[in-house]
């Protein structure tokens, strides 16, 4: 009879590294939030106190619209009476190339949110399984196995597995300071790409998320231009990854990169991709709509042959077609959706803003990025962890903290805020209220009893599993926490 | 420096060969009945056209699950926010038992163990993910689909060694070919992984045999390797036979729940049973909890739409729908088979006794000038320009023997069947030995044959295989 550990042994021999081993990043204490709200979800009669869902970067806001088309356009599906007469035809197409009215609608939408300022050409559309399937992709277009991608922190912690677990690829951080609003700057890239040569990782491109997931800002115009100039100078790719291009709501423009290369002189197009998606802007991730853009004749040719690994069913391909060519659909769609995220974000600073939390100002993607570094006890990861799971089950809110996002600093938070309704933001937001006065009450100077204000600030902490095993966010060598930063009262953080 | 990867620049998508040629040509000058008649048919595309009806009246009387809806209510939001890899439970479950089904439900498949994937393509090649190193070796029958050159071996860097099986005893499997296979990746310095092997089989349209089958389990018990059994064509069986899956094997051996059943694994797809290619739905099965955890991170590259779940599981939960939908499908494969069969044997032609599938192996030796490759593709140049016949040739499918072509018969209406096959004898009795065969001179041709594969059977190594295949 073989002994378990034996069995267990032998299975790992009988699977492949990458299946036994965790790059699939699925076992970083990040997924502990996800855990808790998974086995205690909110709900405001069934479950009032619940941990409220903050962890998840979707727009719910608008679904309202997009049912009511639906049902107002039984054509658009294959399988009503309306329509039934394309089903044989979209059932059997599995052509890579994509549905041409599928592609075509895809581009003009690509357009219109980049305000009409660029075409986009259809067949440089290729499908994927998701961004998610695209990021993979293009990985494997662009780079071998121990080949390197700068990514400039914080960034979604989902690349590490997107752009490394398969491909086989690293990771090069490109750190990025508060203290300048987390701008990319050009000595930073530069150092991350020495960083990268030294360690004899041949670096192949730069990633960049605009709008920035988890920040929510997007770059302006001479920054990108400093970006693509950047990767031309090395002859490096720049990935763009504009999935929330749509979701910008204040002031600011969303600048694509798409439009920044027409205004460089002798730009090395080739070196220049854009990954999309439907799952943000339109609020579809179930329907895997995911989009790489090349302006590389080549990659665009072979990414579709890739695109055999995770092609968008032919029913959702219609569907999507027939939805974004109806242009006032589309027109009224975006409109709406911006101002329901204005509206939802002002919602949630406001609130922060009566309990002087700071966040740093953006206007766009799904989320918020909270500073709560004045809440840490020492300026560390360990203290941002500790905070992090008060916060998760205490107060019982799943916000994401920026170690899983391989933020420089401790002590940044990224909220979620689209994928709630009213009420539950306004119970998130009373849960915070009532965490920080306790704070307060708990870290009052008392006079005459100094011991007693050292104990109740313990209070908080009293509940907490603290362990510090999982460093594995470290453990690539490329940065480490600073020396703790001197507190400072809570304020707003202004770029 | 180089700025794209080696997987571009190499031409490991497998797409140069002819198999895929074929198809562009196609592309260039598609036959329609109406508007180009003669254009190009295309026999070279294993669909399943044959029961969209059966489908299309199941829509007009489920109006809830065509309008994405339940109980008269629009769930249209809660589908376009599910991205659950797991996958919706219920469709899992319609999966398990239409599983099931097919295989006359004497073995039962565990909802938890499926993993979803976009499409077969992908599910092999997670799988690959899953059990191989990059140098990795999989032993497959030849001749086998084309397309496993790019699923399996593209972007994981796995390796194929063929098992060679040869027309003296219809392409059977059979230890010494295992034995040999093996020893042949020993030489070449591979690590087998495993074996793969798709049943029924595809391109020969035939189930594999339960002495192939109890061999195939035997022998990876022996070399503690894996087995991988593509299961996608299992709901066209259409002979008097039961499909036998490797499922039935295990059972019967009883190695349920053993060392041995964590290493044998099911491919399924509805792209074939149920003609929905386009709609990318695949799975794996698989008793190994481990690759169940490890490909249900992976399907996060190839998720099923989620709308796409939610109607096919409202259609396979039907169980009044998947029964008359099996017995129908299998009746209209079997009619339009025997028209294939019956077609070519006017022309002279014979092909493999197929009991599944949606094509036929057919044996065109008798009409190439000399028993060789570059002869096959010559032929298949005539078939494909001036025929206008996209059929496929067996070297794009590996097989050791030249002479061989795979034609598919599920994909066209009757009429235009029965057009390719008078092309096809129009090109036949133009030709030489067209000349020589009439319908009643078919005997002579049949023990000609038997003559010929006793003297030119030989065994090519596998790398000296077409190179444009690499």
């Amino acid at each position: 009879m073989v002994s378990l550990a034996t069995e267990k042994k032998q299975d790992l021999n009988l699977l492949s590294r990458i299946a036994s081993g965790d790059g699939h990043g699925e076992n970083s204490s990040y997924f502990e939030g996800w855990k808790a709200y998974e086995e205690n979800p909110f709900h405001p009669i069934d479950r009032p106190d619940g941990v409220i869902q903050m962890g998840l970067a979707e727009n719910q806001l608008c679904g309202d619209l997009m049912r009511k088309w639906v049902i107002e356009h039984p054509e658009a599906s294959i399988c009503t009476e309306q329509g039934v007469n394309q089903f044989s035809d979209i059932a059997i197409f599995q052509d890579y190339h994509g549905l041409p009215e599928f592609r075509q609608a895809v581009a003009k939408f690509m357009e219109k949110t980049r305000n009409n300022r660029v075409k986009f050409d259809p067949d440089r559309i290729v499908m994927s399984g998701g961004a998610t399937g695209a990021h993979e992709t293009v990985a494997f277009c662009l780079a071998n196995p121990g080949d390197g991608f700068l990514v400039p922190t914080p960034y979604y912690p989902g690349f590490d597995r997107d752009l490394r677990w398969r491909t086989g690829v690293n990771l090069v951080p490109v750190t990025c300071h508060s203290s300048d609003g987390f701008k990319i700057t050009v000595e930073a890239l530069e150092d991350a790409y020495e960083k990268a040569l030294l360690s004899n990782i041949p670096v192949k491109g730069l990633l960049m998320t605009n709008p920035s997931n988890p920040l929510g800002t997007t770059l302006d115009r001479e920054c990108l231009k400093s970006l693509v100039n950047f990767t031309n100078e090395k002859r490096i790719h720049l990935i763009a990854d504009e999935i929330y291009a749509a979701t910008t709501f204040g002031q600011s423009e969303f600048i694509s990169v798409a439009e920044v290369i027409e205004e460089i002189e002798d730009c090395n197009r080739d070196l220049i991709h854009i990954v999309y998606s439907l799952s943000k802007d339109m609020g579809l991730p179930g329907f895997r709509v995911g989009i790489i853009y090349s302006y590389n004749d080549r990659v665009v040719q072979i990414a579709r042959k890739m695109s055999s690994f995770g092609l968008v069913s032919s029913q959702t391909q219609r569907l999507i077609a027939k939805m974004l060519s109806d242009e006032d659909f589309v027109d009224e769609f975006i409109r709406e959706s911006k101002l329901r995220l204005a509206a939802r974000h002002k919602e949630l600073t406001t609130g922060l803003d009566g309990l002087g939390i700071g966040w740093l100002k953006a206007e766009a993607g799904l989320f918020l990025w909270m500073d709560l570094r004045n809440l840490l006890k020492t300026a560390t990861f360990d203290s941002e962890t500790e905070l992090w799971r008060v916060i998760v089950h205490q107060v019982k809110l799943n916000v994401s903290p920026g170690g899983s996002f391989h933020c420089h600093e401790p002590g940044w938070f990224r909220v979620c805020f689209a994928n709630m309704d009213h009420k539950t933001m306004e119970t998130a937001l009373e849960r915070i209220r009532v965490f920080t006065s306790q704070l307060e009450e708990e870290t009052k100077p008392v006079a005459a009893a100094p011991m007693m204000a050292k104990k109740k600030k313990k209070c908080w902490q009293s509940n907490l599993r603290l362990s510090f095993s999982d460093k594995r966010r470290f453990d690539d060598g490329f940065f480490s926490p600073h020396s703790p930063v001197p507190p400072s009262p809570l304020v707003r953080a202004q770029t | 420096m180089k700025q794209l990867s080696t997987k571009v620049t190499s031409n490991g998508h497998g797409q140069d060969s002819s198999y895929f040629l074929g198809w562009e040509e196609y592309e260039k000058n598609p036959y329609d009945e109406i508007t180009n008649p003669n254009g190009m048919i295309q026999m070279g595309l294993a669909e399943n056209q044959l029961c969209f009806d059966l489908i299309e009246s199941w829509l007009a009387k489920n109006p809830d699950a065509a309008s994405l809806k339940r109980n008269g209510q629009s769930i249209f939001k809660e589908l376009a926010l599910f991205q659950d890899y797991h996958g919706m439970p219920e469709f899992k479950k319609a999966m398990a038992e239409f599983m099931e089904e097919i295989r006359g439900n004497r073995v039962t498949f565990d909802p938890k163990k499926i993993v979803l994937a976009a499409g077969s393509t992908s599910a092999n090649e997670t799988l690959i993910f899953c059990l191989a190193e990059p140098g990795d070796a999989f032993l497959l029958p030849t001749p086998y689909y084309p397309g496993f050159d790019r699923d399996l071996k593209w972007r994981t860097g796995a390796e194929i060694v063929p098992i060679h099986c040869s027309s003296s005893n219809g392409f059977q499997i059979t230890e010494a070919a295992l034995q040999q296979a093996y020893q042949q990746a020993q030489k070449l310095d591979l690590k087998v992984k495993g074996v793969l092997v798709t049943n029924p089989s595809n391109p020969l349209g035939t189930a594999l045999t339960r002495r192939e089958l109890n061999l195939l389990v035997d022998f990876i018990t022996s070399k503690n390797i894996h087995l991988i059994s593509d299961e996608i064509y299992s709901g066209t069986m259409f002979g008097f036979e039961q499909f036998i899956s490797v499922m039935d094997v295990l059972k019967d051996k009883k190695l349920e729940n053993t060392e041995v059943s964590k290493r044998v694994h099911v491919v399924y797809s509805l792209s074939k049973d149920l003609g929905l290619p386009g709609f990318r739905v695949g799975a794996i099965y698989s008793n190994d909890e481990m690759i169940v955890s490890a490909a249900t991170k992976m399907s996060s590259f190839g998720l099923v739409s989620s709308q796409t779940q939610y109607l096919l599981s409202a259609l396979l939960s039907d169980k009044k729908f998947t029964s008359q939908y099996l017995e129908e499908n299998q009746k209209r494969l079997k009619s339009r088979q025997r028209r294939l069969v019956s077609g070519l044997e006017a022309a002279g032609i014979t092909s493999l006794r197929s009991n599944a599938g949606l094509f036929c192996w057919v044996d065109m030796r008798h009409l190439l000038d000399t028993n060789t490759f570059e002869a096959e593709l010559e032929l298949w140049k005539k078939i494909v320009y001036n025929v206008k016949l996209n059929i496929s040739p067996g070297s794009s499918c590996h097989c050791t023997e030249p002479g061989w072509f795979r034609v598919c018969f599920a994909n066209m209406s009757e009429d235009t069947l029965d057009l390719a096959l008078k092309r096809l004898k129009t090109f036949v009795e133009s030709t030489d030995c067209g000349r020589m065969i009439s319908r009643s001179s078919h005997e002579r041709l049949k023990s000609l044959r038997k003559k010929t594969v006793s003297n030119w059977v030989f065994r090519v190594s596998w790398s000296d295989r077409v190179p444009d295949e690499r």
